[in-house]
């Protein structure tokens, strides 16, 4: 079963149904006791930063995470989620995040078209499990303003070139986190869920 | 690399695909899932449903058909047609649609613009611009073209993009419809002017005239309707063609 925490920023709709079609169990919820008994956790989003974070609190949902995830359930963040599971961020003034993830949230060079908002290609720098089946160069979608920066680039498991490179997948213990949507990413996302899917606890691929 | 987009845009009444010149002369094309997963396993990168549903009933059934494709289809769509409030947007974007297209409610109360953008995210609202041309400038029309205002479309299109819009959409009324090509100067003019992504629309008749749209005019993404409806050309047709051309293509 895979816990898909909704802090209610947006519409968990697609990510529920990708997951659902590719046969997989789903529980979406704002139940801070779920989040203690989850098997695999998904933190999603799209939106600001600062709204995220303050709803994660007001669920009463950011400290039972914290501590799920510390200790050792899978997890995968998605986009904004991506970003929350980060130290901080400097989308509208700085912003404290869930520090699971050692790195910096800042925003595309002003040089660039923003949001950075379409099909891109993925550059894988290290083999994981949770890319397993995809290829070098691969597209997959992409709506951000804001990238990580991470505090050691060794988290890296692929990139994205938009005229700068950003991280695009990060991995460190049992946290993955990708920068795209991999829900509305057609075959290459689905593989992606369905490899983090396969995860198990204690197991980092 | 970031690829350019194709986007086929569906016009939807009561719940129905039409087809028609100008909204007139509508006949049925089917079931909006069953023509949105055709175009998505043709490789359509987004899909745009406009929706000109009239009758009293319009709010549910453009929400139930936005939950519809939402469970069917794994690519981003977006709706537009008749979105009046941030409470609208927000039962669009609730039903599952990944971003909204606003046009004569944006014209009508840009702080709307500024209100949808802090609270869903710039990234999902996107300020459809109908323009035509007149002396001495180009026009904002509103109300499905049918309302001439004071508005430069330029300057509209600063505007919006100051205002937190994520995209803009971009019809030429002069072209719509004469599958003459995009205005390309109109298209070229918008996208010098803004730094968020532009969708060229309007008048699209033939595989160069998606091509000079996304290169000539530096336009992120082209919609059509009609050469993709009428099966004039497939998607694929269309990606071929343009990745031939060195355009980044996925």
């Amino acid at each position: 079963m895979i816990t898909v925490v909704d802090y209610k920023v947006n519409n968990l709709r697609s990510l529920e149904n990708t997951l659902r079609r590719l046969g997989h169990d789903v529980r979406v919820t704002s139940d801070p006791n779920d989040i203690r008994t989850a098997e695999q956790l998904i933190l999603p989003g799209v939106g600001a930063f600062g709204d995220g974070m303050a709803n994660l609190r007001k669920l009463g949902l950011a400290d039972p995470f914290i501590e799920k995830v510390k200790s050792g359930t899978p997890t995968l963040g998605i986009c904004l989620g991506m970003h929350l599971l980060c130290t901080e961020s400097e989308e509208f003034g700085l912003h404290r995040g869930l520090d699971l993830l050692q790195g910096r949230v800042v925003k595309l060079p002003a040089s660039l078209r923003v949001p950075h908002m379409g099909w891109n290609q993925l550059h894988p720098k290290r083999a994981n499990g949770l890319m397993e089946g995809i290829t070098e160069s691969a597209f997959v979608y992409f709506v951000h303003s804001y990238y990580v920066q991470p505090e050691a680039d060794d988290i890296v498991l692929a990139t994205t070139d938009y005229e700068i490179e950003f991280p695009a997948i990060v991995h460190a213990r049992n946290i993955w986190a990708t920068q795209f949507h991999p829900e509305k990413s057609q075959h290459v996302g689905e593989r992606i869920l369905d490899n983090f899917a396969q995860v198990r606890r204690g197991q980092f691929l | 690399m970031l690829a350019k987009r194709i986007i086929p845009c569906l016009d939807v009444n009561n719940g129905r695909v039409v087809k028609g010149i100008h909204f007139v002369n509508l006949r049925d094309a089917g079931d909006p899932v069953e023509c949105g997963l055709r175009y998505s396993a043709e490789g359509a990168d987004e899909l745009v449903f406009l929706d000109i549903t009239a009758s009293s009933d319009r709010r549910n059934i453009v929400a139930e058909m936005v939950r519809r494709v939402a469970d069917a289809i794994n690519i981003p769509f977006t709706v537009g047609g008749g979105l009046r409030n941030a409470g609208d947007i927000q039962e669009i974007l609730r039903c599952g649609a990944d971003k909204v297209s606003l046009n004569t409610a944006a014209v009508d109360s840009p702080e709307l613009v500024q209100k949808a953008a802090k609270r869903f995210g710039s990234q999902c609202i996107v300020i459809a611009i109908d323009a035509r041309r007149e002396n001495g400038g180009v026009k904002v029309y509103t109300q499905g073209g049918r309302v001439r205002t004071d508005r430069d479309a330029v300057e509209w299109a600063k505007a919006v993009a100051d205002l937190g819009a994520g995209e803009i959409l971009l019809t030429s009324m002069d072209a719509d419809g004469t599958k003459n090509g995009y205005d390309l100067d109109l298209t070229r003019s918008v996208a010098e002017a803004v730094r968020i992504p532009v969708i060229a629309s309007g008048g699209a008749g033939s595989l160069e005239h998606l091509y000079r749209g996304l290169t000539e005019a530096g336009a992120s993404a082209v919609l059509a309707a009609s050469i993709f409806h009428f099966r004039e050309v497939t998607i694929a047709q269309a990606k071929s063609y343009l990745r031939e051309r060195g355009v980044v293509i996925r």
